[in-house]
């Protein structure tokens, strides 16, 4: 039980980027379909928003990388 | 197009096919069990190896786990300074491992994870080149000839930059015009040196740690630590009154102090830690996700090698292309993250210079 525990909290760890990336992701293409016009804005946006969660489960990552 | 996608296709399963059935006989002709009984590759202390540093620049094994193993690697020299007697010697005269290297009354020895210690464990000071290290001032070396034949160029063409200049010139133009001026404002210029060479650094390094036999350079954690050391130093010294007002007194006017005292106990901690924490995220988020890149390369790669371990010469056949395949898409991922990362970096350290200079409302 307990020798896998790292790579469980790595993986949940990325559940937790792919849902919040998804959401972003979606929600920019939404409103680029609504706005073509600002596409290059939402754009940069997004590119922000999604490396800041990504910041966050890398955080568990390594976490992980340091108990397994 | 269709005719390639068959073409590949039959001989991907024919390939699998000839890998497994190849496996599976090699076992039955050998009748022993011993395949599987005999341990499985673990790939997990040769992955690491990869990404870490050491003190000589390996690259490939010949016949490894046999009697006449042969590396090619460079030796890189070792610079110590134990109680202030500064020792230099190449890191060969430790082969790998066996020996000891005495210098003076010192006796320095290197253990299995290139960990250097004196026997009577006098405190040393490591300054060694080590692999990183050469390989950063490799990569310095590169953007330091490529900038300057860009700005060379820059300055003798009047028109259509051609070469070099018209790869380098968009990126340099697009921190300056998407980075630097929209987050940082009208005092843009006196920050956009740091921001640039910033962007370059960070991504020649991680382009370069990207070839096979190369270094891990971003990817390790003390080269980060210091960029968002830099960072988080030219943020708070550039940091005017609104900026300190809005740490340590974030409800402004719009309370009286006996309101505020509560809150401030809680909120003055936080924002103080703030001021490190930023710079902290900044660090690990480049160094994961440049060392989580390589390890997932190498783990696909390893594959073969575990293939080879468990179901013969002819499995890891059969895994192989598979496994190329999956490094193949792994390694345009990392391409896109080299630069995602650089521009990530370079963006939110000027996000944070911006916030610290912004002027009244």
């Amino acid at each position: 039980m307990v020798t896998g525990i790292a790579a469980i909290g790595a993986g949940l760890a990325a559940i937790g980027a792919g849902i919040g990336i998804g959401r972003i992701g979606g929600s920019a293409l939404e409103s680029m379909a609504r706005q073509p016009e600002h596409s290059g804005m939402i754009q940069t946006n997004m590119i922000i928003a999604a490396a800041l969660v990504e910041g966050v489960a890398l955080f568990g990552v390594v976490v992980a990388l340091l108990q397994g | 197009m269709e005719r390639l996608f068959k073409v590949f296709s039959i001989s991907f399963f024919i390939f699998l096919s000839f890998g497994l059935l190849a496996s599976t006989s090699a076992n039955d002709s050998t009748g022993s069990s011993s395949k599987e009984t005999a341990e499985l590759y673990n790939p997990v202390p040769d992955v690491m190896h990869h990404i870490s540093d050491a003190h000589d620049w390996h690259f490939f094994t010949f016949r490894k786990g046999t009697a006449d193993e042969w590396h090619f690697s460079i030796p890189l020299p070792v610079i110590l300074i134990t109680e202030g007697n500064l020792d230099v010697f190449l890191s060969s005269a430790f082969h790998h491992g066996h020996e000891t290297v005495t210098k003076g009354d010192r006796v320095y020895s290197i253990d299995e994870h290139g960990h250097i210690s004196e026997v009577s464990d006098k405190s040393i000071l490591n300054f060694s080149i080590t692999k990183n290290v050469a390989s950063m001032l490799l990569a310095v070396l590169i953007l330091f000839l490529i900038l300057r034949k860009v700005a060379k160029s820059y300055r003798k063409n009047n028109g259509v930059p051609k070469g070099v200049q018209a790869f380098i010139e968009p990126l340099i133009l697009f921190v300056r015009d998407d980075v630097a001026k929209p987050n940082i404002g009208h005092n843009y210029k006196k920050y956009l040196p740091y921001l640039l060479t910033l962007f370059f650094f960070i991504l020649i390094n991680n382009l370069l740690g990207l070839l096979p036999g190369a270094a891990n350079v971003t990817g390790n954690i003390a080269l980060t630590l210091v960029l968002s050391v830099f960072t988080m130093l030219i943020t708070n010294f550039s940091g005017n009154k609104n900026y300190w007002g809005h740490i340590f007194n974030p409800l402004g006017s719009s309370m009286g102090w006996a309101a505020k005292a509560p809150l401030y106990l809680i909120l003055l901690p936080i924002e103080v830690l703030g001021i490190f924490i930023k710079p902290v995220a900044l660090m690990i988020r480049l160094f994961a996700n440049m060392t989580a890149g390589h390890i997932v390369i190498l783990s696909l790669l390893s594959l073969i090698l575990m293939a080879q371990s468990g179901l013969g010469t002819g499995g890891a056949f059969g895994v192989a292309p598979v496994s190329v395949a999956f490094v193949l898409f792994m390694y345009l991922i990392e391409l896109l993250v080299a630069f995602l990362q650089a521009y990530i970096f370079t963006l939110l350290t000027s996000l944070f210079i911006g916030l610290a200079i912004v002027e009244d409302h």
